[in-house]
């Protein structure tokens, strides 16, 4: 079984922001609602690198363990997604969340929020698959038809990969290889408990 | 015409020594590669790494082009130490502290029973808490239990409530319970605010209380040292309700208005005392909620019908029912004990 994840080469990324326009026309995501978004560390200073980050589809995901109603499941390839309906709203996956992952629709009175939404590894919810309700909650189930994540896939420079952890670790660890230096797989040390070994 | 082509042929040549110095380049880059990388070229030799941000800083932040300012943070392992806090330190916190006080307070029942009234009741009462007062008490009180149930649930709901309820129903009342928590806090804070200035002028500690803590007042000893309006026992009651409220209102309203001004931070630490000061608080108001109705009879009276029998007041409050009882002697008062029919 695959388990998959997304892996950023940040001596990649330029910082285009395709990968989050990507994500946002693919599910059509509400305004304000940022599943992906690009950060950039040490702006405009040399070392100067950017990031593209969306839930990381954690190992032992802290959002599962502090949701209190349970709305938060792992599938079989590893993949974290929610259920909607049950989600109360409490924004609590967002405290525990090192990525800043789940968001919410401003909804009523006060910091109200609505239901939850965050990326899902192009992996729809637990609606039936390809169903109407799926891709009006959490948007479209690639994966589902055998397709990657449409981030990575539009990604112009390959900067980011989604998919089966080893076959992505492997084409990291080559390039690597080949020029030489590596800031890192980031993230993959609060979200896997690993690093990928680059030697 | 021989000088332009001797400059020709010089350029020419000159070219080719070029060309044969940078064929061989390969060769020697080929031969780095094959030395540890620190040897090559880095054009980025000053980039950041994940572990070096995170070794000075708790979390990484940077520039993003969205107005989402929270999004700047791209990482922030702290969501995990919260998350133990949440899932197995609050979890402890809050079982000790209501389950020690349930024990305690059972135990103290079962060996010291209800305090009853030494010299039996007299037939006449005394006003102790007018209307105005009891609405305020009684408002605040629902609002505790409305909050502090709602409350609990965020925190235990899941294990004790959702398999007894099944998941859909568990999340429907958990959503209700969310709402009702937020909107309950407001006649709460009132509440509060209220109960602080309308009993502060009796609340002041002072030395009577020193001598009543000294001889065991209230529900401990078996003396009925003098006290006010207020012993020492019910002015702890009242600054806890008034420190601990007003801990539990600042905090919880940094967390129904998330981010506005704060970080993910400020959001940890504001629920970290939200949390912690609620669960004691509720500890606390077991044994307020033990002493006003098992655990001492005529006190009930108090907070319910808002009068008290004679001799309670001057078993438990003989300074306040002396006071009482002279300005009730003043011309033009009303008489506010009456007697038995």
């Amino acid at each position: 079984m695959a388990r998959m994840k997304f892996l950023c080469d940040a001596e990649r990324c330029i910082e285009c922001n395709a990968c989050v326009t990507a994500c946002k026309n693919e599910h059509e995501v509400p305004w304000g609602i940022n599943r992906r978004r690009v950060v950039t560390i040490n702006d405009g200073l040399p070392g100067e690198r950017s990031v593209t980050m969306a839930c990381m589809h954690c190992t032992d995901a802290p959002c599962m363990a502090v949701c209190p109603v349970n709305c938060i499941y792992t599938t079989d390839d590893g993949v974290v997604l929610h259920n909607k309906d049950q989600c109360i709203g409490c924004g609590y996956c967002f405290y525990a969340c090192p990525f800043g992952a789940p968001q919410y629709p401003r909804l009523g009175n006060f910091g109200s929020r609505g239901k939850m939404d965050k990326c899902t590894f192009c992996a729809g919810g637990p609606e039936p698959t390809g169903s109407k309700e799926e891709y009006e909650k959490y948007g479209a189930n690639r994966l589902a038809e055998g397709k990657l994540p449409l981030c990575a896939e539009m990604c112009a420079t390959k900067s980011l990969l989604a998919g089966d952890s080893e076959i992505i670790e492997q084409i990291f660890r080559d390039r690597v290889k080949q020029r030489g230096y590596s800031s890192g797989a980031w993230g993959w040390k609060t979200a896997y408990d690993e690093e990928v070994s680059t030697s | 015409m021989s000088s332009l082509a001797a400059a020709i042929r010089n350029i020419a040549g000159a070219c080719a020594l070029a060309g044969l110095a940078t064929l061989s380049s390969p060769i020697s880059a080929q031969e780095q590669t094959q030395q540890p990388a620190t040897t090559i070229i880095n054009p980025t030799a000053q980039g950041v790494t994940e572990q070096q941000l995170l070794q000075q800083q708790p979390r990484i932040t940077g520039r993003i082009i969205i107005p989402d300012k929270r999004a700047a943070v791209l990482i922030q392992p702290a969501g995990r130490e919260w998350r133990a806090f949440h899932e197995i330190a609050l979890r402890w916190i809050a079982a000790i502290a209501i389950l020690g006080m349930i024990v305690i307070l059972i135990a103290f029942y079962l060996t010291r029973g209800m305090v009853r009234l030494e010299s039996g009741r007299s037939g006449r009462t005394i006003v102790r808490f007018n209307a105005f007062e009891r609405f305020v008490h009684w408002v605040t009180a629902t609002c505790f239990i409305i909050l502090g149930l709602s409350g609990l649930n965020i925190t235990f709901g899941k294990e004790l409530l959702m398999p007894l309820m099944g998941h859909d129903a568990f999340s429907t009342w958990s959503g209700w319970a969310k709402h009702a928590h937020n909107y309950f806090s407001f006649p709460f804070t009132i509440g509060v605010v209220l109960i602080f200035l309308m009993w502060l002028g009796g609340n002041i500690p002072n030395r009577t209380d020193v001598e009543w803590l000294k001889r065991g007042g209230g529900i401990v000893g078996h003396d009925h040292p003098p006290a006010d309006r207020f012993n020492a026992g019910q002015k702890a009651i009242y600054w806890i309700v008034v420190l601990g409220g007003a801990a539990v209102a600042i905090s919880g309203y940094v967390l129904i208005f998330p981010f506005y001004g704060t970080g993910i931070g400020e959001m940890h630490a504001a629920h970290i005392v939200h949390s912690v000061i609620a669960v004691l608080f509720i500890a606390v108001m077991l044994a307020h909620i033990y002493i006003g109705t098992m655990g001492m009879e005529g006190a009930f009276e108090a907070m319910g019908k808002g009068k008290v029998d004679v001799n309670w007041a001057k078993e438990h409050h003989s300074l306040w029912l002396e006071k009482e009882a002279k300005s009730d002697e003043l011309p033009g008062k009303d008489l506010r004990s009456t007697p038995a029919e």
